[in-house]
């Protein structure tokens, strides 16, 4: 009880610094996936008509999202120096993966029957990508964005270790001044936000989900 | 009129699905492609909308070579019944239906009738299954939709890959009346796939018999039936050849069957029937009469053959070669 005290008393104490680094954290996972989002969409779509570089493209991006979070920080900083930039960039690297695979693998997975249908009755190719594999890879697009989300949020972070700023401040001061309260401070609204992101994104999920296809 | 001069398809990883082939379809014409699986019919038929390309020969559409036609202007007056049905599960069966009308840029008011009357010739009420998705219908009404898809945009030309193969006997049945109605009647140019005999020889003014990318026999069902080109064709009739006579039955006269007259026969108080009743009539009147034997005669009244019982059942069973 006398913990949680403390950690409330926490709360209250820093609640500007919380308060600001949630903000920055939450404009830096926004703007990170939102040009994950621009990057990877039209990607997909351009590597589904081209599915022999399609592997190497996403195999690119397969291979950038396994090296470690810490050590991608680490190698942006000597190219990009420290600030938001570098935060930025690595945070849309790791969202890349996950939205041009799920993109990639929604349209090629369209049926082929469909295809065709749509082709034989005479729609062009930009009809059959608009009213035909976009509507029916939603859902995947969907999925993509919003495990890219999940994780972004989590490795956000790590933008202290850049000059970034974001909840990685709290975690990094409560660390250095062994205040596990501070800690928590930090760590508890980086999980909230990835379960309140992942939450809303469902719900869009299943929104876009054309009605017919999961009857 | 389609034409196909010395097509051949060879794909990409030198299967040769289509060699050399040559045929033309009749205008208003009901022609079936058929042989076992993998012999070309698919192939064939999607090279008459351009979505299988040509290796070599030329296809032409009233003359006018395709290879020079835009492919989705060619597509939109051709109706295509795909062998997988591919309705769009995200649309309603409304718009699965409409879609050739909206493309094509029909009134609203034009193509929701159109997608009423097609439904209900296909005897699916159109208040309960229009607003329905395809994956809410059953196989065999899913496969009515295809077909009713490629009917909408009013093609004079349609091409149907195993259309009703996903159907129960009597709606296939049904729906083969309707397709036969319906050209008849539109004078629509079809060009259906099929890997069924009995449907074919039911439905088709002309039948084209195929086997590993290559045509074996062009005929009419019923030169099929009386003159198969070679054994392959005949074994693809199936030996069931009671199917033979039900449709070479019908036309077949007296004076087809009957055997020579003995010269040393007395005719004058023997039962007659001229040389142009059909052999029903004549199996008829043999039980009438009560007889064995009747006297054939011509047009003038005199005996030029005779019919004997045995003889008679064996050509109405159509077992005639293996009783000799
Ligand atoms: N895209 C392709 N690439 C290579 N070979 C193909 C391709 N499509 C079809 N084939 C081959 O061409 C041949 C003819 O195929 P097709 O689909 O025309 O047969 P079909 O007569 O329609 O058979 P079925 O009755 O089973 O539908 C087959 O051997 C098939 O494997
Ligand atoms: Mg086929």
């Amino acid at each position: 009880m006398e913990a949680f005290q403390v950690f409330l008393d926490t709360i209250l104490t820093r609640q500007d610094l919380i308060l600001k680094s949630t903000l920055e954290h939450l404009y830096l996972s926004f703007l990170a996936i939102l040009i994950a989002v621009g990057i990877s969409l039209p990607l997909g779509i351009y590597i589904s008509k081209k599915r022999k570089v399609a592997e190497f493209y996403i195999g690119i991006t397969a291979v950038l999202q396994t090296i470690p979070s810490l050590a991608l920080f680490g190698f942006l900083v000597p190219v990009l120096g420290i600030g938001a930039v570098t935060a930025l960039v690595a945070l849309i690297i790791y969202a890349l993966l996950p939205i041009l695979r799920n993109t990639y693998t929604g349209i090629t997975g369209v049926d082929e029957g469909i295809i065709e249908a749509g082709e034989g009755m005479g729609m062009t190719k930009r009809q059959i990508l608009w009213k035909i594999q976009l509507p029916l890879s939603l859902p995947f697009m969907m999925a993509g964005i919003r495990t890219a989300t999940v994780l972004t949020v989590g490795v956000a972070t790590l933008a202290t270790f850049v000059g970034a700023g974001g909840l990685g401040d709290v975690i990094w001061r409560g660390l250095q001044s062994w205040n596990n309260s501070l800690v928590l401070a930090g760590a508890i609204p980086v999980a909230l936000m990835a379960l309140l992101f992942d939450y809303i994104l469902k719900l869009v999920e299943k929104k876009v989900t054309p009605k017919g296809i999961n009857l | 009129m389609i034409t196909f001069n010395n097509v051949t398809k060879t794909f990409e990883d030198g299967t040769k699905a289509v060699d050399n082939v040559s045929f033309t379809v009749n205008e208003g014409n009901l022609v079936t492609l058929i042989g076992p699986s993998g012999c070309g019919k698919t192939t064939t038929m999607k090279m008459i909308n351009k979505l299988i390309s040509i290796t070599s020969g030329k296809i032409t559409i009233n003359g006018n070579d395709i290879a020079h036609e835009d492919d989705v202007e060619l597509r939109r007056n051709i109706g295509y019944v795909i062998q997988r049905i591919g309705l769009l599960p995200h649309m309603t069966i409304e718009d699965n239906v409409a879609l050739v009308p909206k493309l094509k840029g029909w009134k609203k008011s034009e193509y929701l009738k159109k997608v009423d009357d097609l439904l209900d010739m296909v005897g699916l009420e159109p208040n309960i299954y229009k607003k329905r998705y395809p994956l809410e219908l059953s196989g065999g009404q899913q496969q009515r939709i295809g077909v009713i898809r490629a009917l909408a945009g009013e093609p004079p030309i349609i091409l149907m890959d195993e259309p009703f193969s996903a159907l129960d006997p009597i709606s296939r049945e049904q729906l083969q009346d309707e397709l036969k109605l319906l050209q008849k009647n539109i004078h629509k140019t079809i060009v259906f796939v099929t890997h069924d005999m009995d449907e074919a020889l039911k439905i088709a003014d002309e039948i084209v018999v195929m086997k590993e990318g290559g045509i074996e026999q062009i005929a009419t069902p019923s030169q099929l039936l009386q003159h198969p080109a070679n054994n392959f064709v005949e074994s693809f009739i199936g030996e069931d050849r009671a199917k033979r006579a039900i449709v070479s039955g019908e036309t077949r006269k007296a004076n087809a069957i009957m055997q020579q007259l003995p010269s040393t026969l007395e005719t004058s108080n023997m039962h007659v029937v001229t040389q142009d009743t059909a052999i029903q009539e004549v199996a008829r009147v043999m039980l009438l009469k009560n007889t064995d034997t009747i006297i054939v005669t011509n047009s003038t009244g005199a005996p030029t053959g005779l019919i004997e019982k045995n003889q008679l059942l064996q050509e109405l069973a159509g077992i005639k070669e293996e009783v000799q």
